[in-house]
């Protein structure tokens, strides 16, 4: 089980995954927007996404929890 | 000359636009969206306006509201400052069909110097340097790599509408450029409207160096020097200097030449700049674009010729001569160094919104600061992450890099990260220091 949480503030721009989805190691889950800049998230892990916390449009905080990869 | 001037843009540049309007006697009026309510410029502006929500959509972007806002204060002129509408060649109409006076150039130059593939072909037409590129826009991934073949690897890839550095990357393969093709097309949609891309041959070695343009109202183009805009990250500048350690008196003045050459060819009236590209390895430079605006780094300018560009600015929008004596040559004096503080990891370069708790600007001999913020405001996620500008002039190089070294170390920002660790890096790094960097040089001191 390893959780994937926001860096900083950000909008939720996109969303590249669904909760079931499998992904590698180095995936781009979501990407956020801050200040004019586009900054991916990756999986750190491969597995499959248990749990997705964010959608589109969101404001994340930092430490904010985005998804959970079984 | 009008006696106000609405203007339609936040922040540090806001705040400057109003400092020499109010020195000038022309009434300031100010927009602010929620986010911004509490920042310096609109209590210093002589009329501040609440116009929108913190999304630029509904605020800085929405060219109905701004306009409504300039007939409901008897705004006379409209100053966009730079990004947001500074570039919209159909607010600029607008504001224009409204009877007021729009301070910058003429939408059809703005329009020309907009489409970067446009504006390539126009320059090259007029006798500037461009470098091999695509002359139309390239329709698909396809279509990329033939023109890349012909044009030859390594090449840039860019929004044709673009700017800002959004969008663009090299590719030195077939494999990169396709996906390079396919980043730049989302991207270019997404931010510009427009999907149409171009290639360009990419430099592995160049500096970024921009010329200064001045269009007055009796329809000559004069230079005001270059600025060296090499230190970037993420294609983004970071810091500017000038004059550039790169060029030597007869480089200066076949680019001053060029800029000239690129200004009339557009009939361009008002503060504008030519960047282009200097190749290290040949010395030789090429086009590669005109920001038909106030530059952010226009402060570098403004030190070393005494010249206040918006000053410049005002007096052509509303037809007359310039302040000071544009038959005799500009010489500049000493040097100038700009730093711009952004709001983010002075590591990885990652925004850091957030309150600001403490702020205290460094003052002294050389020393100006336009900063957008102060303590007890907020910086939000909407807008970009520049927070102020730390700028310092010396009678040489080695004068305004020592101000500067003292000047950052007494800059104090608390309750956000911000880059000033890394300009304390920048100041001491041998290669700025010796004057002899390109646009790696951030990438060299940050390895991924």
């Amino acid at each position: 089980m390893a959780e994937v949480r926001a860096e900083m503030v950000a909008n939720v721009w996109r969303v590249l995954v669904a909760e079931g989805d499998h992904v590698d190691d180095g995936d781009t889950l979501v990407i956020l927007e801050s200040m004019k800049m586009e900054i991916p998230v990756l999986a750190e892990t491969s597995g499959t996404i248990a749990k997705l916390h964010v959608a589109e449009g969101d404001v994340v905080q930092e430490d904010d929890l985005i998804a959970v990869i079984d | 000359m009008f006696d106000s001037v609405l203007i339609a843009n936040r922040g540090e540049i806001a705040r400057r636009v109003i400092r020499t309007a109010r020195r000038m006697g022309i009434k300031a009026i100010a927009v602010y969206s929620d986010a911004d309510e509490s920042l310096p410029y609109v209590h210093e502006a002589d009329e501040a306006v609440y116009i929108g929500a913190s999304a630029p959509s509904q605020s800085y972007l929405d060219s109905t509201i701004l306009l409504d806002v300039a007939r409901k204060t008897h705004a006379a002129a409209v100053h966009p400052g730079y990004g947001f509408l500074a570039e919209s060649p159909g607010f600029a109409q607008a504001v224009l069909a409204t009877g007021l006076t729009w301070i910058g150039p003429a939408p059809e130059a703005i329009e020309q110097m907009g489409d970067k593939i446009r504006a390539r072909n126009l320059m090259a037409a007029a006798g500037v340097p461009v470098a091999p590129g695509s002359p139309a826009p390239v329709p698909d991934a396809d279509a990329a790599v033939a023109e890349a073949s012909r044009i030859g690897y390594p090449v840039m890839v860019k929004a044709a509408a673009g700017g800002g550095g959004i969008g663009m990357s090299a590719a030195a393969d077939e494999p990169a450029l396709r996906s390079a093709f396919d980043t730049a097309r989302s991207r270019a949609e997404r931010f510009f409207g427009s999907p149409e891309i171009l290639l360009e041959r990419f430099l592995p070695r160049a500096r970024h160096v921009e010329v200064q343009i001045l269009g007055l109202a009796d329809g000559r183009v004069l230079t005001l020097g270059e600025r060296e805009c090499s230190v970037q990250r993420r294609h983004q500048k970071v810091a500017e200097e000038t004059p550039s350690p790169a060029v030597s008196p007869a480089l200066r003045e076949r680019m001053l030449a060029s800029a000239i050459r690129a200004g009339e060819a557009v009939g361009y009236r008002g503060a504008g700049t030519v960047e282009c590209l200097l190749d290290v390895e040949t010395g030789e430079f090429v086009f590669l674009e005109m920001n038909a605006r106030l530059q952010v780094e226009h402060p570098v300018t403004e030190l070393v010729t005494g010249i206040d560009l918006v000053e410049q600015q005002f007096l052509i929008a509303a037809g007359e001569r310039v302040s000071f004596d544009a038959d005799a040559p500009v010489v500049p004096a000493g040097h100038a160094i700009e730093l711009r503080v952004y709001a983010e990891d002075p590591r990885r370069f990652l925004p850091s919104p957030g309150p600001i708790t403490a702020w205290d600007e460094p003052t002294g001999p050389g020393i100006r600061v336009d900063a957008g913020y102060a303590a007890g405001t907020t910086v939000t996620t909407f807008y970009d992450p520049l927070l102020a500008k730390l700028c310092a002039h010396g009678s040489t190089r080695d004068e305004a890099l020592a101000r500067l070294r003292v000047a950052v170390a007494d800059f104090r920002v608390e309750g956000l990260a911000t880059n000033l660790p890394f300009h304390a890096e920048l100041l001491d790094n041998p290669e700025f220091v010796s004057g002899e960097y390109d646009t790696g040089l951030v990438s060299r001191m940050r390895p991924a």
